[in-house]
């Protein structure tokens, strides 16, 4: 049952509540969202340290902008009612028998939408440059330009630590993520038993790492930085102290790193079981 | 009247009183450290100082030691008594000697890579000889400390040996490997340790159960 | 004096003899150790690991089954179905009269299971509350442990399984029993019975999972995700039956809802007069219904795994844990919006009457929260962006989730313009739905960052989520829980809440809400996990104002406490049949509301938030003889 317009336009003499309140929404967002935008966004995580980190600040820091204009009109909003309506009276009067406004019904069911689909288009947009360093699955979708040369490196998620295989180093298995700068890394994350996640923050890289599944996730380095790895899903007792620190290091660097971590575990390569992207070693089941 | 007021006073009261005991005790259940009480390690104290860690690693515990007889567990060697702690107090920039008395069998790596010793002063020695990578069927436990990147893989005893212990304490009349190792301790901190081996026969990949509860095959080096 | 006029009552101890709580919880205990027993006799010898782990999970769910079944006989739930076989009349009702001890037992009448859902929910959410507290304790050092490190998963998801699994009947439980049959002018719900039985499969539930502390735990927070949870300890099974007894809860309370509001309604009741809190109700229990089930499904297969070496969700014997994320997911986001939507009902319901106004946009709040019912069947996938889903599905389930958003603004500005132009009154009912808005808002935008898959690859796994879903949950549901008690609590029990209390209350705990919850997004940015018992020391000073922030929140909810007991119990102000000047018509009735309802069904004549102009009152003939309206 919604009256008209009538209804809601002002009585003779008293304030023309709906101009001011848009007045004050106007004007409190036009301040706040460039000042949002130029200052908070680039202190959004998770920093610069690879492309796709970049993205993923560019991201946050649109969502946070279109955000401060909403939160503005519903917080306004709220506190002018507040302030403005409150009863005069101690006895209980009631107040005009609004029961909709078609024309207001109709804006917001236009508005809302509109800045919903264009949320939905910009976070597709923003995926489709180069997969935002999520997790994609065996099969990715969303591709970084180069993709076909990228360097592969598996993630090995076990019960509580990481370790890193490097199939075009001969298969080598290290301890420790060590990556060349300004590389595009095809990271190849799985597990071994439990579902664990591999996050390493300052390069935005989140997969989640699952036994029999290989994740792609697609990382493009900067220069070189140290980076925090943490576990970002629960996987039992260790769950909490699964971090690591990884490296980012000049291409040269790598090299010799890589050697010496070869000459370093020659003599458990032949033990280790030829690169798969996934592995299910014994013991699985519950046995005896 | 003033008695009613008495009674619910009273009755508020006692309601105050018996809720804040089952508090108390609700609280003192989670914090009490299960069956493991801290173990501080004796030690030398010198500029540079040295401390020897004596443990022992056992296929099942036994009741007398733990709720779950069954489980494998480390055991520690404190005042010449065997005690089921996994917590180890350690001074800073110290050097560690380590021995460790298996009496368990192999149960074997899931990751072969853990078969290689890291992270330690010297080599690690099995039965008096240096080892540089132990096969992956071969572990029985690990000792390592992945924030200090110490892997120790722990060597079995065989399937065929003679007088094996059955429930811990185990005496060293019973058939075992010695595994002796040397680390340094870092910066004061809280470091954990764990088995890599998936040693938790009966649970899923062999990683429940006393793989998962700090006194059995985890535990902490509390280095200050 | 007569000697006929002395009245004989039987001793208290022959008074106790019968179905109770006292025969339920010891039929409940013995018959959880006649089949922990005989399961270990049967089993014992043939589970093959059971010599390696002494752990026989067969034995636990046959204690928990047959002792629950001995709880639900010791309540008198076997007596009307055993009469029946022998051919008595079928009757609707047990042990409706008789003072405080019908609050002990089976009592099939709605409005004592209401206030029975209230006592034992907030017992649990107590206990929750609680774990909170010692979590937040543990987390005020990176390196000093408080608890061990086992005991701290333990105590993270018995945090958050008691409270999802007691919330999501939160305002059903309590307030939709209680009331529903009073706004729609009825005399009792559809199936009584069956209203009882929820109740005490949710007590029943809770204690389970509160024994979980004697099997060792769980390790698997409240999303039990495989493979970890095949690999758990014992107490992993408490949690499974945890959470299928409050599934089963959950659907036959939400079957109960929907047949009694569909079938019940008094004449001239028609459903554009329905009040919005029932379509609030109605649209939660249809996720209830359909959602429950797949609970109960995935946490059989988790049983079945976990006793019968089924491997549904162990990959190297042909299983998958995408399986068990998808199938728990698929129940967990309607989940959510059963935890969410009764605060929109209540927050809806409530302002027109401390407006003084009509609700605003009716149409378009029911549209809204029937648009909300819908799309939460199809944004489930947003728990598992990064989880290496299909690459192809993610914007879809982006799109659907943004979606979300716009039944949500619904309510919204429905809420916001009800407000417009009132008459505002501010006591504590209506300044918890007012800080509604503001959390909602909060809670609700951080949502479209975690539905946005770039953005979810920064926050998924971090504190960032947890903030999310506490502004949600806690923010949003517990608010307006508690405006529904300050709200409704005149009505059940004739007494007025002290206001000077209630406003200390409010004003502590939405401050220390805030203060807790807000920091925990930042630090969700600057990369703490969940669930970690450790963190990075550029952490320690937000987790310390976290930690101390909570400890607040958890004194404001002491007040509450204190509170409930000095109104109820000492200051006893009577309350009038309608503090409020509501037009509902729950209301009309007097407080508390006498045990048949209504002296004569109403015939209901306008919705009830015909202020502004109404031409008479809500129900002719007034629903009972005395207190009418005006």
């Amino acid at each position: 049952m919604s009256t008209n317009a009538a209804d809601t336009t002002a009585i003779a003499g008293a304030p023309n509540h709906g101009k001011r309140f848009l007045t004050i929404w106007i004007v409190a967002s036009v301040i706040a969202t460039p000042l949002v935008a130029i200052f908070l966004g680039d202190l959004l995580p998770p920093g610069d340290a690879s492309a796709q980190a970049t993205q993923q600040v560019f991201d946050n820091s649109w969502l946070l902008t279109i955000s401060t204009p909403i939160f503005l009109f519903v917080l306004i909003l709220l506190l002018y009612t507040v302030f403005s309506f409150r009863a005069r009276t101690t006895e209980l009067v009631d107040g005009p028998p609004m029961r909709g406004n078609a024309r207001i019904q109709l804006l917001w069911m236009i508005i809302t939408p509109a800045v919903v689909l264009f949320l939905a288009g910009f976070g597709t947009y923003e995926l489709w440059q180069s997969g935002a360093g999520g997790g994609q699955g065996p099969n990715a979708a969303f591709l970084p330009a180069g993709y076909k040369q990228a360097l592969d490196v598996q993630v090995i998620g076990q019960q509580w630590a990481f370790t890193y295989r490097y199939p075009t180093y001969g298969g080598v298995e290290t301890p420790h993520l060590v990556l060349p700068a300004r590389t595009l890394v095809r990271l190849h994350v799985t597990s071994l038993d439990a579902v664990h996640s591999f996050w390493a923050y300052q390069l935005g890289v989140k997969a989640d790492a699952n036994p029999g599944v290989d994740n792609v996730a697609y990382v493009q380095t900067k220069g070189p930085e140290a980076f925090d790895i943490h576990c970002a899903e629960l996987c039992g007792l260790w769950h909490g102290y699964m971090f690591d620190t990884g490296h980012v290091v000049a291409s040269a660097q790598f090299a010799s790193w890589i050697k010496q971590q070869q000459s370093y575990f020659a003599p458990v390569m032949k033990y280790l079981p030829k690169y798969s992207t996934s592995y299910l070693p014994d013991p699985q089941r519950r046995a005896g | 009247m003033t008695g009613r007021l008495g009674l619910k006073i009273a009755g508020v009261l006692a309601a105050v009183a018996v809720g804040g005991i089952l508090i108390g005790f609700y609280i003192g259940g989670w914090v009490q450290p299960g069956i493991t009480p801290y173990n501080p390690v004796a030690q030398t104290t010198t500029a540079k100082p040295t401390v020897n860690l004596t443990l022992q690693t056992v296929a099942a515990v036994g009741p007398t030691l733990s709720p779950n007889p069954d489980w494998v567990s480390y055991l520690v060697r404190d005042d010449g008594r065997w005690k089921r702690s996994t917590i180890f107090t350690l001074p800073a920039h110290a050097l560690v000697h380590v021995t460790i008395y298996n009496f368990d069998g192999a149960s074997g790596l899931r990751n072969p890579i853990l078969g290689r010793p890291t992270g330690l002063v010297g080599p690690e020695i099995v039965d008096g000889k240096p080892i540089t990578v132990m096969p992956p069927d071969e572990p029985s436990h690990t000792f390592a400390v992945p924030q200090l990147g110490i892997v120790v893989p722990v060597a079995p005893v065989g399937d065929d040996a003679k007088n094996q212990c059955g429930y811990a304490p185990c005496a060293m009349s019973m058939a075992h490997r010695t595994i002796e190792f040397t680390f340094r301790t870092g910066k004061p901190g809280k470091y954990r340790w764990q088995c890599f081996v998936p040693c938790a026969a009966g649970f899923v990949d062999g990683f429940g159960g006393p793989m998962q509860t700090i006194g059995y095959m985890d535990g902490f080096l509390n280095v200050v | 004096m007569s000697a006929l006029a002395v009245e004989t009552r039987a001793p208290v101890w022959r008074r106790l003899i019968g179905f109770n709580l006292l025969t339920a919880i010891l039929l409940g205990i013995g018959g959880w150790y006649f089949g922990w027993w005989a399961a270990h006799q049967i089993t014992g010898p043939s589970i093959d690991y059971f010599g390696d782990t002494d752990q026989n999970d067969i034995a636990l769910f046959m204690g928990y089954f047959v002792g629950l079944l001995g709880f639900l006989i010791g309540l008198g739930f076997g007596v009307y179905p055993w009469a029946r076989l022998r051919g008595y009349p079928p009757s609707l009702r047990e042990k409706e009269t008789g003072g405080t001890a019908r609050y002990w037992g089976l009592c099939t009448d709605h409005k004592v299971v209401g206030i029975q859902y209230l006592w034992g929910i907030g017992l649990f959410f107590f206990i929750g509350g609680l774990n909170a507290m010692l979590i937040r304790t543990e987390l005020l050092s990176p390196t000093h442990h408080v608890f061990p490190a086992g005991n701290y998963l333990t105590l993270v998801g018995m945090h958050g399984t008691m409270m999802m699994g007691m919330f999501t009947s939160g305002i059903l439980g309590p307030f939709a029993n209680y009331l529903v049959p009073l706004m729609i002018g009825a005399r009792r719900m559809a199936f009584p019975r069956i209203e009882a039985l929820t109740f005490w499969l949710l007590m029943a539930a809770g204690t389970i999972l509160t024994t979980t502390i004697f099997f060792g735990g769980f390790p698997t927070g409240w999303t039990g995700y495989q493979p970890l949870n095949d690999q758990a300890n014992m107490g992993m099974d408490s949690y499974i039956v945890f959470f299928a007894l409050v599934g089963i809860s959950m659907c036959l309370l939400g079957l109960n809802m929907i047949a009694t509001i569909v079938t019940m309604r008094a004449p001239g009741l028609t459903w554009s007069r329905l009040p919005i809190f029932c379509w609030g109700v109605i649209s939660t229990a249809i996720l209830m219904v359909l959602a429950a089930p797949v609970l109960v499904a995935v946490l059989l297969m988790s049983m079945l795994d976990r006793t019968a070496q089924t491997s549904f969700f162990l990959s190297a014997a042909g299983g998958s844990q995408y399986l068990y994320e998808n199938l728990f997911w698929i129940f967990g986001h309607p989940e959510v919006y059963i935890l969410a939507l009764p605060g929109f009902a209540i927050v809806l319901e409530l302002l027109p009457v401390f407006s003084r106004k009509p609700l605003w946009g009716y149409r378009l709040a029911v549209a809204g929260l029937l648009g909300v019912t819908l799309l939460s069947w199809l944004v489930w996938q947003h728990h598992i962006f990064v989880s290496g889903i299909n690459s192809d599905l993610r914007p879809f389930y982006m799109l659907s989730t943004e979606l979300i958003s716009i039944p949500t603004g619904f309510t919204f500005i429905c809420g916001l313009m009800t407000l417009w132009r009132g008459n505002l009154r501010f006591p504590v009912p209506m300044l918890f739905c007012l800080a509604w808005f503001f959390n909602f808002l909060i809670g609700g935008l951080s949502g479209v960052f975690l539905s946005d898959v770039p953005s979810d690859v920064t926050t998924h796994g971090s504190f960032f989520s947890m903030a999310h879903f506490h502004y949600t949950i806690m923010g949003a549901l517990v608010f307006t829980f508690f405006a529904a008690i300050y709200y409704w609590v005149p009505k059940m029990t004739g007494y007025m809440l002290n206001e000077r209390l209630g406003k200390i209350h409010f004003w502590l705990m939405f401050v220390a809400f805030n203060s807790t919850f807000g920091p925990l997004f930042a630090a969700g940015f600057l990369g703490q996990p969940r669930r970690v018992v450790t963190y990075q020391s550029n952490l320690h000073f937000i987790n310390v104002w976290v930690s101390i922030s909570a400890f607040v929140l958890g004194f404001s909810l002491l007040i509450f406490l204190a509170n409930f007991v000095w109104s109820l119990v000492f200051a006893k102000v009577p309350a009038p049949p309608n503090p409020w000047g509501s037009r509902s018509l729950e209301w009309q009735l007097p407080s508390p509301v006498p045990v048949h309802n209504f002296d004569r069904i109403p015939h209901i004549t306008s919705d009830p938030y015909d202020y502004g102009d109404a031409r008479g009152p809500i129900a002719m003939p007034a629903p009972t003889g005395a207190g009418g309206m005006e």
